[in-house]
């Protein structure tokens, strides 16, 4: 190889200069987001003028004028109040969700057997952290573990009864604990059932196609509270005396019942939107029905309506709320119960309580969302 | 118009099929079973709420652990439904508890209609008004056009439109589902007054922020005896239930304590020793279908009426609701049992 003895040629090359300043780093996007225009302007000016009002006040309650510890209502009350804090002072009171806070997560559960639903939940993350990433190996093997065996697990750790395990009758359960157990048992009778009755309405058997019509519609057209009403109020009347079945299981079937039916519409709309050349396709290369389903149309028909199904799941977790009105205790009803404890009835205490509460939900409901999206994005690869 | 429909549904189902509930005897059901299922409320300050651990307490909660001492001398002998109002009913009727104490008014429509039976009052309760001082009113009857805070769906609401009515007053109800949201409204200043219970205006007064100004005004409107209820048909519990309360208002007279019952069996007075089943030859408790103990189980467990009034919503609670009506007959209140003889 010669080398290049001409001077004009160079050797490397020049290195990048940088983008003008007005055209990069924090002043470009700060003069792209928010002050490309007059308009835009003004928006951002307003938005920081309300930002600048609320936020401040907003760390002020909740963190800065906080009571944090303390062991009755005299340390979020005020000497008029009858406590301790000084003339016109308004917090939050965090001392009591800390004083409560084993009660908010499992109720009234005794104290002694509170390691039997902490192990269950330890369970039940250590399943579904590797189930929810979709790079990690095994997944029929931690489908099974989650779906058949933790249930089985569960069934024996939370009531007991068996195996020298005291039994804990459910009307102590509460807490965060039957809003979980309520919302996961939902979630994993709902999908199934659901796409069951979605495939039973759009099938070409009059009676299967009638009979799933009827349970849908029948179901979407009561409100969930008249559901758990009816099975806790009118169900015992009509039991011989003596014959009760458990208000939480039947609190259980509603749940799940009613979440199947909208599940059901959810699914349907996806395989509705499926081409009939699919059907067709899959029919000439003559598959059975399941194949037919199995492998074409519900694969492409469930990524449609991901966002739909994780919007009734959501709205699911949320519904748990309702069996309050039954008396069992979900987080809210326990958070709401506990404004009763005249140890620490506040001014502030049921407000710091229902923050408490609202942000649990909101992480657990954050939460689905965020995964959903990541789902869609990792199953739309073919669309890029 | 739908919770009237329900109602109406509930009411008879429940009329309809109590008939065939009711005859059971309960007390043997409840021995064969070996714990009482105690029918609660859901939550009211004083009466039926947790502790620290999440354990019930409270006035109601401490008239089921006296009922499960009497039965079977040992207070934990019971368990706890917590029961909405729309629910309590249904619950009583259906079997699903023994006894319902919670905090329930004794009218002729739930002791006849309902199927229900009541007897002893354990809390004379009577609804009444809160105000702000700096409204400067003196009666309830200078409240024409005040706008006032209630909660909706209870006899409350029902109260307050008679009372208006009737002294042709103006007013602007502001109502709320839930309590916790009356109180903040009245709070804020969303209304003027706020009425409910005279014992909810009591725990009302823990949450407010400025509890200095504001004053309870002088009128009671309406007549709330409040009761254990059990289901009519089945005497022998009725009886159990009716002297349970009679036997701590009695123990008060008597000034035997939860601490000193021990000691009161060698009292010399001889309406004691029969009361505390230690005279000779003693029916006090097996006439009944238990143990002549009874009475001394059920102070052991709870103290005497007084005890269990201070430590949950009277002087010894942060309540401190005066006794009042609920003060022994001899003290200027209206608690009396018969005698026990």
């Amino acid at each position: 190889m010669t080398t290049h003895e001409a001077s004009f040629v160079r050797a490397s090359m020049v290195e990048a200069s940088p983008a003008p300043v007005l055209e990069s780093g924090i002043v470009f996007w700060l003069r792209k987001n928010l002050f490309a225009t007059p308009k835009d302007t003004a928006l951002t000016i307003i938005s920081l003028l309300v930002l600048a009002w609320l936020v401040p006040p907003a760390i002020q309650w909740l963190f800065i004028d906080a009571a944090w510890t303390g062991g009755g209502r005299g340390v979020c009350a005020t000497v008029e109040q009858g406590g301790s804090q000084p003339e016109g002072w308004s917090g939050a009171c965090w001392a009591f969700v800390n004083a409560k806070f084993s009660q908010f997560l499992f109720g009234r559960y005794p104290m002694d057997e509170r390691w039997r639903p902490a192990l269950v939940g330890i369970l039940f993350v250590l399943l579904l952290v590797p189930m929810l990433m979709p790079k990690v190996p095994y997944k029929g093997l931690n489908a099974v573990l989650l779906l058949v065996a933790l249930p089985i697990v569960a069934t024996i750790l939370l009531p007991g009864g068996w195996f020298g395990l005291t039994y804990v009758e459910t009307p102590l359960w509460g807490g965060l604990l039957v809003t979980l157990v309520l919302s996961f048992v939902g979630i994993a009778v709902s999908l199934p059932l659901g796409i069951l009755l979605a495939l039973g309405r759009r099938s070409d058997m009059p009676v299967i196609k009638m009979l799933c019509t009827v349970f849908i519609e029948i179901v979407r057209g009561i409100p969930l509270i008249t559901v758990l009403f009816m099975a806790s109020v009118m169900l015992p009347l009509f039991l011989p005396q003596g014959v009760t079945f458990d208000k939480f299981l039947r609190a259980l079937i509603g749940v799940s019942l009613f979440a199947s039916a909208y599940m059901a519409e959810v699914v349907r709309g996806g395989l509705q939107a499926i081409p009939k050349g699919q059907y067709e396709g899959a029919d000439s290369l003559g598959l059975s029905f399941w194949q037919k389903m199995n492998l074409i149309i519900l694969p492409q028909a469930l990524k449609l309506v991901i966002p739909g199904i994780v919007n009734t799941f959501i709205g699911l977790f949320k519904d748990t709320s309702l069996v309050s009105i039954i008396g069992m205790f979900d987080l809210l009803g326990i958070v709401r119960l506990n404004f009763s404890d005249t140890n620490w009835a506040s001014a502030v205490t049921p407000v710091s309580g229902l923050i408490f509460a609202g942000f649990v939900f909101w992480l657990f409901c954050f939460g689905m969302s965020r995964y959903s999206g990541f789902m869609e994005r990792v199953l739309d690869r073919s669309q890029r | 118009m739908a919770r009237r429909i329900l109602t109406a549904l509930v009411g008879a189902a429940v009329t309809g099929i109590g008939a065939h509930a009711a005859s059971a005897a309960t007390l043997d059901d409840v021995k064969a079973k070996g714990f009482i299922q105690c029918g609660v409320n859901t939550g009211l300050a004083g009466f039926a709420a947790p502790d620290a651990s999440g354990n019930w307490s409270g006035f109601d909660v401490d008239y089921c652990k006296a009922i499960a001492a009497a039965v079977f001398g040992d207070a934990s002998k019971v368990k706890y439904t917590p029961t909405s109002a729309k629910e309590r009913f249904p619950a009583l009727q259906s079997g699903e508890v023994d006894v319902l104490a919670r905090n329930t008014t004794w009218t002729i429509n739930r002791d006849t209609a309902l199927g229900f039976n009541f007897r002893p009052v354990n809390y004379y309760d009577g609804q009444g008004f809160m105000v702000r001082k700096s409204l400067d009113v003196k009666s309830a009857l200078e409240l024409s056009g005040a706008a006032v805070c209630v909660q909706t769906g209870t006899t409350t609401e029902l109260n307050l439109a008679d009372y208006f009515k009737t002294n042709n007053l103006q007013y602007n109800p502001v109502v709320f589902e839930k309590l916790e949201e009356v109180n903040a409204a009245y709070d804020a200043g969303r209304c003027d007054v706020y009425t409910t219970d005279q014992s909810g205006l009591y725990s009302l007064r823990l949450t407010l922020s400025k509890p200095d100004d504001h004053m309870i005004l002088p009128e009671i409107i309406s007549k709330e005896p409040l009761g254990p209820a059990v289901r009519q048909g089945d005497d022998q519990w009725y009886d159990i239930v009716s002297w349970v309360h009679y036997a701590l208002v009695q123990a008060e007279e008597f000034a035997i304590t939860q601490a000193n019952v021990e000691e009161m069996k060698k009292s010399p007075n001889p309406d004691i020793q029969r009361f505390l089943g230690v005279e000779a030859d003693s029916k006090i408790g097996t006439d009944l279908g238990l143990t002549n103990e009874w009475a001394v189980n059920v102070i052991k467990a709870v103290g005497n009426y007084g005890e269990i009034f201070d430590r949950n919503i009277g002087a010894g609670s942060p309540l401190k609701i005066e006794r009042g009506l609920n003060a022994l007959w001899n003290k200027g209140g209206i608690q009396y049992a018969p005698p026990v003889r």
